[in-house]
């Protein structure tokens, strides 16, 4: 206990000096370009402002991406160039032909999923009681990280071998319930991918209800009224007046949830680390450049990343400038 | 503060930052609204509770067992709890400040998610809040040209960037495992959007204002202090409750630059561990995951309405 707090004060000294230095290189950037000579002020100043996020950015970013790009065309130890041998590797091993699938099964399952639950919920809780508190429920997941959302659904999954004592994970009690045989959810590919899918689905429909719960009140009231005094049921109103009227949310809602599930990595690494054929690409990348120091194959890996999502972003900006165009 | 603010929403005839709120409603739609009490239909409301209970069902299990004994927790299910209620909190206590080689050590960890997740919310803000007033209130041949670059390195995944950026805190700064590696690679991962979001901000202020200030003879510094930060306050808020959280609950940015120990790793890390050996820390998963989730819950409730709008501007991170 009082070694918790001698190292507690000690990392929260460290914090202290870290906030401090930073505010002092910050203020005397900005003390000096307030002082600049006369001549060239605009130009210190800009450069006071400008410089530290592109200094960080440039060799932070922009130079690591390059050079992963580069990475990507060389052996497991970074050095020696070996021109297509790491897509040439991707492309054969099945396990990581797996891990592509895998990946396309993900970013088609888990967007479809949520917009379509995320959706149906805005609708209901628009017409509902309690709307706020409802909200905050499904919205809650949004908040949690993806490695404690894991542990929450490593128990949900938990599995007992039949005669060797009580179920304790929830879903296999209800087969049990019912009379069924319990499953080992994480172990039994292909469904296994399926399950890890759930826990995305259920982060990211909090995500998509939110932004189709507003959109959806964004449309006028006075539509959808007249909708219904022309005699269209419910489900006629939101076809031919909601759907329509939200669609540039939908649009966004899909593409951010496809991108984020792209770059799933911390679900997959806490549930299985992998295994039984769950891995994707943002987790393999993680495996082989930081677990079996594969530099080459984990850039190449990187780089596919990088390569799937260019076209989400593309259609989005095209859908985006259309938009503009139509208003 | 008050002066510039009201200076400034006068000037735009709305309070500052609503740029994207819908118009006021006009007389027939409020009518309608005021009515909707009576459009609620039943069927949908009880849709609605069933995907919620459905939802909230997996934490709340989790969180019902957390609070049971170890044993318990081996052999029965959670919902046993109802016919067999306990309670205890020696699970917390265990994760938190047990001692021993094999304890958990939860106490350390967090306190290292703090030390990590606060200057990693700061140094991007104010870094990013400096660069967002150049692009929107200096202007410089180029200057368009950077901000488009900036904007577009939002989409460019952070595993772009991982080993590079390892080799050079290893090899080139010697920081690779400390504090200070996973703050500036956080920072650096933060800035495209923030930079992004706090420009859309920050270039909406009313020129009168800036302009007035400078016939003054104020200087970039004086206008960036005067103004600028004090206008940007709710936007500095939300989107700094934003980076905070997402800094909290990552889990790859950790795992490479912060060395994996109880000297630097954050909470996430030590779950992910944790939860990597499942059959051995069963008893101890349920109270550990909820001291993770307190911080991110409390930020939830709080500052809900902060959280979303910062969260509806920033779901493309990552």
């Amino acid at each position: 206990m009082a070694d918790f707090w001698t190292d507690a004060f000690e990392k929260f000294g460290v914090m202290v000096v870290g906030l401090a230095a930073f505010a002092v290189i910050v203020g005397v950037l900005l003390f000096f370009a307030d002082r600049a000579p006369k001549k060239g002020r605009d130009f210190w100043q800009l450069l006071a402002f400008v410089a530290p996020a592109m200094l960080l950015l440039l060799v932070g970013l922009i130079y690591p991406a390059i050079r992963t790009t580069y990475l990507a065309f060389t052996d497991r130890s970074g050095n020696e160039f070996v021109g297509l041998r790491n897509f040439e590797w991707m492309f054969t091993q099945p396990e990581i032909i797996t891990v592509l699938l895998n990946t396309v099964v993900w970013v088609i399952v888990v967007p479809l999923l949520s917009t379509i639950f995320g959706l149906a919920y805005a609708v209901f809780i628009d017409k509902a009681h309690g709307e706020k508190i409802l909200k905050s429920l499904v919205f809650l997941p949004m908040a949690i990280s993806f490695v404690g959302a894991s542990i929450i659904w490593r128990f949900v999954y938990e599995y007992r071998e039949q005669g060797f004592g009580e179920q304790i994970g929830i879903l296999n009690q209800i087969i049990v319930w019912v009379g069924g045989e319990p499953q080992q959810f994480l172990q039994n590919s292909p469904w296994n991918t399926f399950f890890l899918i759930v826990v995305m689905v259920w982060i990211q429909t909090g995500f998509a209800m939110v932004l189709l719960s507003a959109a959806i009140k964004g449309v006028p009231v006075e539509i959808v009224e007249a909708a219904r005094l022309d005699g269209a049921n419910a489900w006629q109103q939101f076809r031919n007046v909601t759907l329509p009227g939200i669609r540039g949310t939908l649009v966004v809602v899909i593409t951010t949830i496809s991108i984020a599930t792209l770059k799933v990595f911390d679900i997959v690494r806490s549930m299985t680390a992998g295994q039984f054929g769950t891995s994707v690409v943002a987790n393999e990348m993680y495996t082989q450049a930081f677990r079996r120091a594969e530099i080459g194959q984990g850039s190449v890996l990187a780089l596919t990343l990088f390569i799937m999502v260019l076209p989400i972003v593309i259609y989005n900006v095209r859908v985006m400038r259309q938009q503009k165009e139509i208003r | 503060m008050t002066d510039a603010t009201k200076q400034a929403e006068d000037k735009l005839d709305r309070p500052l930052g609503q740029k994207n709120q819908p118009k006021p409603e006009g007389e027939v739609a409020r009518t309608f609204r005021k009515s909707k009490e009576k459009l609620t239909s039943p069927w949908a409301t009880a849709a609605a509770i069933i995907i919620a209970v459905i939802w909230t069902i997996p934490t709340f299990g989790l969180l019902v067992s957390s609070f049971r004994t170890a044993s318990e927790i081996r052999s029965t299910g959670w919902w046993t709890w109802f016919v067999n209620p306990s309670f205890t909190l020696q699970n917390y206590n265990d994760v938190l400040f047990g001692a021993g080689a094999s304890s958990e050590n939860l106490g350390s960890y967090f306190v290292n998610s703090l030390v990590i997740a606060i200057p990693a919310a700061l140094f991007p803000i104010a870094i990013a809040t400096m660069a967002a007033y150049a692009f929107a209130w200096i202007k410089f041949r180029g200057s368009g040209a950077l901000f488009v670059l900036v904007f577009a390195l939002q989409i460019v995944p952070l595993q772009m960037a991982l080993v590079p950026l390892l080799q050079i805190f290893s090899g080139v700064l010697g920081i690779s495992g400390t504090f200070p590696a996973v703050w500036i690679a956080h920072t650096i991962f933060g800035l495209p959007l923030c930079i992004f979001l706090l420009h859309n901000f920050i270039s909406e202020i009313p020129g009168e204002v800036i302009e007035a200030a400078r016939v003054d003879g104020a200087n970039h510094t004086q206008i960036f202090f005067r103004i600028i930060i004090p206008l940007s306050l709710p936007a500095l808020a939300s989107i700094g409750i934003f980076q905070f959280l997402w800094v909290w609950n990552d889990l790859l940015v950790a795992l490479v630059f912060s060395g994996g120990t109880a000297d630097v790793a954050p909470l996430t890390q030590r779950l992910g561990e944790l939860v990597g050996n499942f059959g051995r820390f069963q008893e101890r998963l349920p109270a550990a995951a909820f001291i993770s989730l307190i911080v991110p819950l409390i930020v939830f409730f709080s500052l809900q309405r902060y959280f979303v709008r910062g969260l509806l501007a920033g779901s493309t991170k990552g």
